[in-house]
């Protein structure tokens, strides 16, 4: 990537701060709210105008992507620059202007295996947030195992067809495209594999939302049955989508453990050991009343705070060159099970009053707890089970042979 | 705060990764153990003082390049691996931090250069009952004329029956349980009315029962001001609390390629026993806790180098995940190796005794978490 080395750090941290105080509006430096997420796309409805202004802004300077290429719409920055905007934006806690698998996910791999007519055709909209992509990767008959992926892609000539069946798609109902895994060649399995993009109004795509324990619906079971894609829309090889496939998912993994599954429903939460407090009490000390539950909390908050030195201490070594090698298997495995004791700990804590549903009578936030400790079982499963993570884990990082 | 090693501090690793690898294998600990050394080991002494170890968190001493205690955490996770018994603990890392914290101009001078050298070491006599408990201390310092008088019994004190001199924590105020009223005292191991009972352990380490009997010892004994040891006493702790969790994430770290290695070779229905996944899963969690709690060690001794005021927090994380840690991985060590791992012939039970003495030292991972929490306001 190129950028002007003779930059100075301290000149880019002052134009950057002066910069964010001139365009950052107001509400864009409150907390996070639930339903002021930005996901962009053509159904963005900007429900706080000013996140509308504020993604503008960002994704004109290409800051939503600091690090991508200024030729696709990126900010161009080095990775230097681009810890600075990150701290400069943590001080004044400016919102992120956009939520996007296009950045966290598909971006990344696009700009590594795509060629460059694709590149200049999909990268700036996902800078721009103009595009909402959804992920076709997981099948009813593919979870774990997902090289078994079975829909079928078809070579017409001067087109593709493609039917079959994913699930787990989040947020289909939503999205403008699908980057998509299919089956071009059946009598292989990782060989037999590619990598496609379409439009979700394409004739013959259906998304339903699935209903999950925590009464929210943020996947979908996506149909195709005889959907046509033109064919500059295959991305790499044929047959060559594995590789992409998995790279995406290294992708897909570092972002979920950067952002701890801390997700955007932190607001109003407290910590386990304050509804401790409330709920249960405490000594004259100060202590809580509940030793038991007292040192699981505290082994939790270590647990936390140890993966996020992790995170700090791998980002440092990468920076300075140092090899790091797979930690994003590690990283995803201990979000999930961090993200997971935490709220198991804070419905304890709550005791009953983590028990409501929906209606008056419990604490708002209470309730919010509840839904999310639901919506946190699925943390060891999405992106990669806890146990496939450990399998990584022991092959590719210690080594260990498969069974004969 | 930073992760990363100064070029100096990682030729300081290499050299100490190197001295344990060669000088001090495990097979060295076996043999002071068959021969009933109990750890007393004056030629390691020796070539620790020549390499320059006691000195490197004292700066301005000959060979006393400040490698702060990052430089220092180092030497103790190599010592880990091979489970070394050194006074390094004690002597280069606890004397060292509580004169340098409370010591008077005049004994610094006079004891700080006698470490970095390695002429004299140290062992800290502070805990009376089988648990950690600083503020426990009941061993009563009473004045007199020309200084204190020092009673009292000291139990399982680390080096204490090979060191030169003792750092006593004693009372000079109050009561068992005060936090005001403590009071530290240099007092030669071979003064008058001290009496020491070593004592065979189960890491074959040693250790030593002192009691003290009428001690006499002068003003100048006193580290700090009196009642105020404390303040001395507590950062004292924290740093050697990291500095264990240093040493624990070496031991751990040889414990688990020791166990990774046993997977890949031994053979059990035709098969690897490394390839089953029962076992697998076990060693990837095991690796998951190894890179996390050395993150925290990593960050504990950092933030004691930059003078942090989260050092407390850092070193009850540390030290609980450490200890933790050498628990799982020294248990699975011993059970991997199935029946072989029962064995005295086998290494895995040296770093199980091992782990549970320095499980124990300077604060059990319960009284880390307690401390957290409080720490912490719950």
């Amino acid at each position: 990537m190129a950028y002007d080395e003779s930059v100075d750090l301290e000149q880019f941290r002052a134009e950057t701060r002066e910069w964010l105080e001139k365009n950052c509006p107001p509400s864009m430096r409150t907390p996070m709210k639930d339903d002021e997420v930005v996901w962009g796309g053509k159904r963005e409805t900007f429900k706080n105008p000013d996140s509308k202004i504020w993604l503008e802004r960002m994704a004109e300077k290409g800051w939503t992507a600091p690090q991508w290429p200024k030729k696709y719409g990126g900010g161009g920055l080095n990775p230097a620059q681009a810890r600075v905007l990150q701290q400069e934006m943590s001080r004044i806690k400016a919102r992120q202007p956009l939520f996007s698998f296009g950045l966290w996910m598909f971006g990344p791999a696009l700009l590594e295996f795509g060629n460059e007519e694709q590149k200049m055709r999909f990268i700036p909209d996902i800078v721009h947030g103009r595009t909402r992509w959804c992920q076709g990767y997981s099948e009813p008959g593919a979870g774990s195992d997902l090289a078994d992926l079975q829909t079928r892609c078809e070579d017409k000539g001067d087109h593709y067809l493609i039917n079959g069946q994913k699930v787990w798609t989040s947020y289909a109902d939503k999205a403008d495209w699908i980057f998509c895994l299919v089956r071009t060649d059946t009598s292989v399995k990782h060989e037999g594999i590619s990598f496609i993009l379409f439009d979700m109004e394409s004739p013959g795509v259906e998304a339903r939302p699935i209903k999950l324990i925590s009464g929210e619906s943020p996947f979908c079971e996506t149909f195709f049955n005889d959907v046509k894609v033109p064919k500059d829309q295959l991305v790499g090889e044929v047959n060559g989508g594995w590789q992409i496939a998995k790279r995406l998912l290294q992708f897909e993994r570092s972002s979920i453990s950067a952002g701890g599954f801390g997700g955007t429903g932190g607001s109003g939460i407290l910590g386990p050991e304050e509804y401790a407090k409330q709920h249960i009490g405490t000594d004259s000390d100060g202590c809580l009343l509940d030793g038991d539950l007292r040192a699981r909390i505290t082994d939790h908050k270590m647990y936390a705070k140890a993966f996020s030195l992790t995170v700090q201490r791998q980002a440092e070594q990468a920076k300075a060159g140092q090899a790091v090698s797979h930690t994003a298997s590690i990283l995803k495995y201990g979000a999930a099970k961090m993200n997971q004791d935490r709220h198991e700990l804070l419905i304890e804590a709550l005791g009953t009053e983590g028990l409501g549903w929906e209606g008056e009578g419990f604490d708002p936030a209470a309730k919010k707890v509840t839904r999310q400790w639901l919506r946190s079982k699925g943390n060891s499963i999405e992106g990669g089970t806890s146990e496939i993570n450990l399998n990584v884990i022991s092959k590719r990082v210690l080594g260990l042979k498969d069974h004969k | 705060m930073t992760f990363l090693l100064t070029e100096d501090q990682e030729m300081l690793r290499e050299t100490a990764m190197t001295f344990a690898r060669e000088e001090l294998p495990i097979t060295h600990l076996r043999t002071l153990r068959n021969k009933g050394a109990n750890g007393v080991d004056p030629e390691t002494r020796q070539k620790l003082a020549e390499l320059g170890f006691f000195g490197v968190i004292i700066p301005d001493e000959p060979g006393g390049e400040h490698f702060g205690l990052v430089g220092l955490g180092q030497i103790l996770e190599a010592q880990g691996r091979t489970l070394a018994a050194t006074p390094v603990m004690q002597t280069a890392l606890i004397a060292a931090s509580a004169l340098q914290l409370g010591g008077s101009p005049a004994q610094q001078a006079e004891w700080l250069p006698k470490i970095a050298g390695g002429e004299t070491t140290f062992a800290l006599a502070m805990d009376e009952s089988a648990h950690f408990n600083p503020l426990g201390v009941a061993t009563e310092a009473e004045r007199n004329g020309q200084g204190y008088t020092l009673n009292g019994m000291k139990r399982y004190v680390p080096d204490a029956h090979h060191a030169d001199m003792l750092i006593v924590v004693a009372r000079t105020f109050g009561e068992a349980g005060d936090r005001h009223g403590l009071s530290l005292f240099l007092v030669p191991a071979d003064a008058k009315g001290v009496s020491i009972q070593a004592l065979n352990t189960v890491d074959s380490h040693g250790a030593a029962h002192v009691t003290l009997e009428d001690v006499m010892v002068p003003e100048g004994a006193l580290i700090g001001a009196a009642d105020q040891g404390a303040d001395v006493l507590e950062p004292v702790l924290d740093r050697a609390a990291i500095g264990q969790a240093a040493e624990m994430l070496g031991s751990a770290q040889a414990a688990f390629e020791m166990t990774l290695e046993y997977l890949q070779s031994r053979k059990q229905f035709g098969q690897l026993i490394g390839s089953f996944q029962g076992l697998q899963h076990r060693a990837a969690k095991m690796f998951t806790e190894l890179e996390m709690t050395r993150s925290c060690v990593a960050a504990a001794l950092s933030a004691v180098d930059e003078g942090k005021d989260n050092v407390a927090e850092l070193a009850s994380i540390a030290k609980a995940r450490a200890s933790d840690l050498v628990h799982l991985v020294s248990n699975e060590c011993v059970q991997m190796h199935g029946g072989i791992g029962m064995t005295d012939e086998a290494d895995p039970g040296l770093y199980m005794k091992r782990a549970r003495v320095q499980e124990a030292m300077y604060g059990s991972a319960s009284w880390h978490r307690d401390r957290y929490a409080r720490l912490n306001g719950y």
